[in-house]
């Protein structure tokens, strides 16, 4: 057989075989592993709200906003928010006052930071409460912006502690939220 | 080749010690540095890329017929990308913690200089059989290692151990052991020691 024609056709059968490997791998895995994003989203959004007795979803654009109800009283507000990291989209859920002037809650939903540094936003193994980072957001006020500080305690009310060696994720976790938020609350109050 | 010397139990036990992949080659170093920040993550690391190169290596060595020289590098990848991503897909849907804590390093293993070294320099010349036990064995040494690392880089900086505490209760973890320059120092540690056993096994 011609040399380069079985070039041709060995490399072709091979990528074919391994397209159709990967494809039926794909539709086996994928519902599991949707499963868990959904699962994941809705274990959040409970935990993130504060305490409430009915949950309203509304459409705002892009957004998916949980109204959280108390005695049909707006005790809280959901979304999630995307926005690029270090190296790929970090996804997080954040809860809000009903007037969006202070955040309840921060929760990561995904993330591809560096494992070991960027990762710290997740969980920070070297640190007493490995959730730090995320919950220093509580009652941090989202005007006129969040602000990061790196290596002292906030004093502020709208800042932040940076994570050591993992600022440009700190910074990214910041940005997101002041961004989205801001879009989130002009949506919603023209509604 | 002086392949009929080397006995089959050899083949496999050479990538454990004497040709281990990271602390003789020093190959596959990214994903070593990068994700042993525990024992944990060693381990998934080490048996993912066992999976691929074990499974890369029977598939090029039933191949290796057939593939012409002038694309085996092609081919050798698009095999070994095959494996990484079922890998991936596997760890996403039934360790999704584990797939988090690794990142990008799974599907990094595609260009793992290690595994593609072992279908050029191994599996692409030698039967089924052998190119099983040498891949095998590579992997197993790869394992080991990322274990070992990420032991001693948890136990040092932060205290665990697979997640238990092991160190007495006012032991401050050492922070820097689970940042980039505890990677170095505790890989080029490890090395020196398996530098120094050799030199102590040559003696005798």
């Amino acid at each position: 057989m011609n040399k380069s024609l079985k070039m041709i056709l060995v490399l072709t059968i091979i990528t074919i075989i391994s397209g159709t490997v990967l494809s039926y791998w794909d539709n086996f895995t994928k519902p599991i592993i949707n499963e868990h994003k959904s699962n994941k989203l809705d274990k959040l959004i409970l935990e993130i709200l504060p305490e409430h007795n009915s949950i309203e979803e509304l459409k705002l654009g892009e957004y998916n906003l949980y109204i959280g109800k108390q005695d049909n009283k707006i005790v809280g507000i959901a979304f999630k928010v995307e926005g690029g990291g270090y190296q790929d989209i970090i996804s997080m859920i954040v809860g809000v006052t009903p007037d969006f002037s202070e955040i309840t809650a921060l929760k990561i939903l995904s993330q591809k930071e560096t494992p070991g540094l960027g990762t710290k936003i997740v969980e920070d193994p070297s640190n007493e409460n490995p959730a730090w980072f995320t919950e220093q957001f509580k009652n941090v006020k989202v005007k006129p912006e969040i602000v990061y500080v790196k290596n002292s305690k906030p004093s502020k009310d709208n800042e932040i502690q940076a994570i050591t060696g993992a600022t440009i994720s700190s910074k990214s976790v910041v940005n997101i939220l002041n961004t989205n938020i801001g879009k989130v609350k002009k949506m919603y109050n023209e509604k | 080749m002086s392949q009929k010397k080397v006995t089959l139990f050899q083949e496999f036990l050479k990538g454990i010690w004497k040709e281990n992949p990271i602390l003789v080659s020093l190959l596959g170093l990214c994903p070593t540095l990068a994700v042993t920040v525990s024992a944990e993550n060693g381990l998934a690391m080490g048996l993912a890329a066992t999976f691929v190169v074990v499974s890369s290596s029977v598939i090029v060595s039933i191949l290796r017929k057939i593939i012409s020289p002038q694309v085996r590098i092609a081919s050798f990848i698009v095999i070994i990308a095959t494996f990484v991503t079922i890998a991936d897909r596997f760890l996403a849907a039934y360790y999704p913690d584990i797939s988090t804590n690794l990142g990008p390093f799974i599907p990094l293993i595609i260009v793992n200089c290690m595994i593609l070294g072992r279908q050029e320099a191994f599996a692409s010349k030698n039967n089924i059989g052998r190119s099983f036990l040498d891949a095998f064995g590579v992997g197993i040494g790869f394992t080991v290692v990322l274990v070992l690392l990420g032991g001693v880089r948890e136990i040092l900086g932060s205290g665990t151990l697979f997640g238990v505490e092991v160190m007495w209760n006012n032991f401050h973890p050492w922070a820097v052991m689970i940042l980039p320059p505890g990677a170095f120092l505790a890989l080029g540690l490890m090395i020196g020691v398996s530098n120094w056993l050799n030199e102590l096994g040559e003696k005798k």
